[in-house]
């Protein structure tokens, strides 16, 4: 995908100069100097081998820990693209995780003296509720913005401060262990070799990319980020086009949240997807989508999510004490603001 | 005041609508509270809920001026945690005289919060994004310190935390009168003098402040900074009340500020607000607390979803008076 988009804009500019003017220049490079560093500094980085049919490595690793990540800055990305903003990405992920686990659950059964764990409700009955209670804080948020016409980090607001207390509520403020097998496939099962997780984050991403390649969907968020009033007197729909982008942010936020439940196996209303609304507009901001709105990039943002998780990795792994990643992610974050800014420092 | 009388609908285009609206929502949750519970409207209940809200008192007023110049501050938690870290590291590790330490840690929060003015203004970069990364950094500072909390033992603090301040019949901590006395300045700096008529002026509309020819820049500058010092501060009391410092005190807690300005009925889009709605807003947070706990069977998740509840409340409130002020 990257590779194609490269090659899209690359046959007006040959000279290897102007290939740095692409959009995704900058973070493929921040990427790569990562890579670099880890090539040098930590021995077997890039070994991947094949156990019991798996792939294993670091960088499965990697890409594999990134995915909710991924998924969460992908629904953003498109928030972002219209000049808004999802804060309550984090509280979405608890409360879908905690409905998914609450309801599947798991209770052991003797069976014919063979120890059994069944699940309280169907698997596929517990993942609808899940993500249909994320697609109504999706809605909730989209009539906020669209409808009320709040500021989207009010409105979004609003909901990161009321729904991780639903979550809590619905657990009495405890942590709900999911013993049910099937459940775990999702965060850490494996298709065809490679994590089941990576094959849910390329399909959702194949089809918002080709919806917003293949139909002016793209175009129609684009102008909408980059005058509201206008696109809504050349005909566009605003409204219902800003409504069902916050929910479809939920939802990639509700999918976030049951990959990461059903990873850790159990649902931690406190903890499950702390910060993860900040991480994704890192991810979102390093991937070179303007948070002014109507510039944005898909690719870019799992770009972005992909340096964030290496940039953990690198640190874990270079024994650097895990308390520097926030500083390390501050900086991060100050270099690249500073890299977007319209203001050229004077010489 | 007769013209309003006179005209009904004008009273709900007042701009001290909103806020007017918080007070009589705090009597309502005091009045319930009183009758639903022996002893809530005991005069020492209400001074508690100042003795508990003090920290958060202090950097309301520091967000309130931030909110009324158009921008956010997300830091403030943060910094409140850095600012008792880095209170309890000079006090038992550098052995710093606690006056000294003071002095050093409000000086850190005011450096930090300009800085963060500094670089909103300088590359015109969103004050979300900018204190979101000085959000991340403050929390990671404290995490550099020390990942353990820190006990504080010096005598200053444990005497400040221990002392009772008689206001008629009932007491009230030292953090809780100096954080009446920033509230007291801010409502004074924002009526009264250059710099609070430049902030209304700069939330209104930046442009037009600029082209009145005020110094925009400076003053944001020092609104951040004031947030910054106002956080610290925060944080010295908060270090008073807990007797420790840990990166992990006031999480979320910049939320809360936000909630308790935005029920005390200053409008987010900046210009138009009361620095005195800040202390409307804490104390309906806190009563909401105190009716949770002296409920004793509700979950204390509740008060999330109450303060979740009456911020939407408000905002649909405000969004409403704001649209039909525009169409008269």
């Amino acid at each position: 995908m990257n590779v194609s988009s490269l090659k899209a804009a690359a046959p007006n500019a040959p000279a290897p100069l102007a290939l740095l003017k692409h959009p995704l220049a900058k973070p493929l490079l921040a990427l790569f100097a990562l890579l670099l560093l880890d090539l040098v500094f930590i021995p077997g980085f890039f070994r991947l081998e094949v156990r019991d049919g798996h792939l294993y490595g670091p960088l499965i690793d990697i890409v594999n820990r990134a995915a909710p990540l991924m998924l969460a800055a992908l629904g953003m990305t498109l928030v972002i693209a219209t000049r808004g903003i999802d804060i309550s990405v984090g509280a979405v992920v608890a409360l879908s995780g905690t409905m998914a686990c609450m309801l599947v659950g798991g209770t052991m059964v003797v069976n014919n003296g063979v120890p059994e764990y069944v699940a309280n409700t169907p698997m596929p009955l517990a993942l609808a509720a899940a993500m249909g209670a994320a697609l109504l804080c999706g809605a909730w948020n989209g009539v906020l913005v669209a409808g009320l016409k709040l500021q989207p980090i009010v409105a979004t607001l609003i909901l990161m401060v009321a729904g991780r207390g639903l979550a809590q509520l619905l657990t009495d403020g405890q942590i709900v262990t999911v013993y049910y097998q099937p459940f775990f496939f999702l965060g850490s099962g494996y298709l065809l070799g490679i994590p089941f997780a990576l094959w849910v984050v390329a399909a959702v991403l194949l089809v918002v990319g080709m919806l917003l390649k293949k139909t002016a969907l793209g175009l129609f968020i684009q102008s909408v980020g980059i005058n509201p009033i206008a696109s809504r007197l050349a005909g566009i729909r605003t409204a219902t086009l800003i409504f069902f982008v916050y929910v479809f942010c939920s939802a990639c936020a509700g999918l976030a949240g049951l990959m990461i439940s059903s990873n850790i196996k159990s649902a931690d209303a406190n903890n499950a997807g702390l910060l993860l609304e900040l991480d994704a507009i890192l991810a979102v901001t390093l991937g070179g989508t303007s948070l002014a709105g109507g510039k944005f990039s898909l690719a870019g943002s799992m770009i972005g999510a992909l340096i964030i998780q290496t940039l953990t990795y690198t640190i874990y792994s270079l024994g650097v004490p895990p308390e520097v990643n926030m500083v390390v992610k501050a900086i991060v974050v100050f270099a690249v603001c500073l890299s977007q800014s319209a203001v050229k420092i004077r010489r | 005041m007769n013209a309003i009388l006179n005209r009904p609908a004008s009273l709900t285009a007042a701009p001290y609508f909103t806020s007017l609206v918080t007070v009589l929502l705090l009597a309502v949750l005091l009045l319930a509270g009183g009758a639903a519970y022996p002893g809530f409207l005991s005069w020492q209940v209400m001074l508690n809920l100042l003795i508990d809200n003090a920290h958060l008192l202090v950097i309301a007023v520091g967000m309130s001026f931030v909110i009324l110049s158009g921008g956010i501050d997300l830091s403030v938690g943060s910094v409140l945690a850095l600012a008792t870290m880095v209170a309890a590291w000079l006090l038992n590790v550098a052995h710093w005289p606690p006056l000294a330490v003071i002095a050093a840690v409000l000086a850190m929060g005011f450096a930090f919060g300009a800085g963060m003015g500094a670089f909103i203004h300088f590359f015109q970069l969103q004050p979300f994004i900018v204190t979101l990364a000085g959000m991340f950094l403050a929390r990671g500072l404290c995490y550099l310190i020390s990942v353990e909390s820190i006990t504080i033992d010096n005598p200053l603090f444990v005497t400040m935390s221990q002392t009772q301040l008689g206001v008629l019949g009932g007491f009230i901590s030292p953090a809780a009168a100096i954080a009446l006395a920033v509230l007291a300045a801010g409502i004074y700096v924002s009526r009264r003098t250059a710099f609070g008529r430049a902030i209304y002026a700069i939330g209104g509309n930046e442009q037009s402040a600029l082209m009145m020819g005020l110094a925009v820049g400076r003053n944001k500058i020092l609104v951040y900074g004031f947030s910054g010092l106002c956080a610290a501060l925060g944080g010295v009391l908060f270090s008073f009340y807990m007797l420790s410092g840990y990166g992990q005190h006031a999480q979320g807690m910049e939320l809360d500020a936000i909630a308790a300005v935005v029920i005390g009925g200053t409008l987010l889009t900046g210009g138009c607000g009361y620095v005195a709605g800040a202390l409307s807003g804490v104390l309906v947070l806190g009563t909401i607390q105190t009716l949770i706990a002296f409920d004793g069977t509700l979950s204390s998740w509740w008060t999330k979803i109450v303060i979740g509840g009456l911020l939407f409340l408000f905002c649909v409130v405000q969004r409403l008076l704001s649209s039909r002020s525009q169409q008269q």
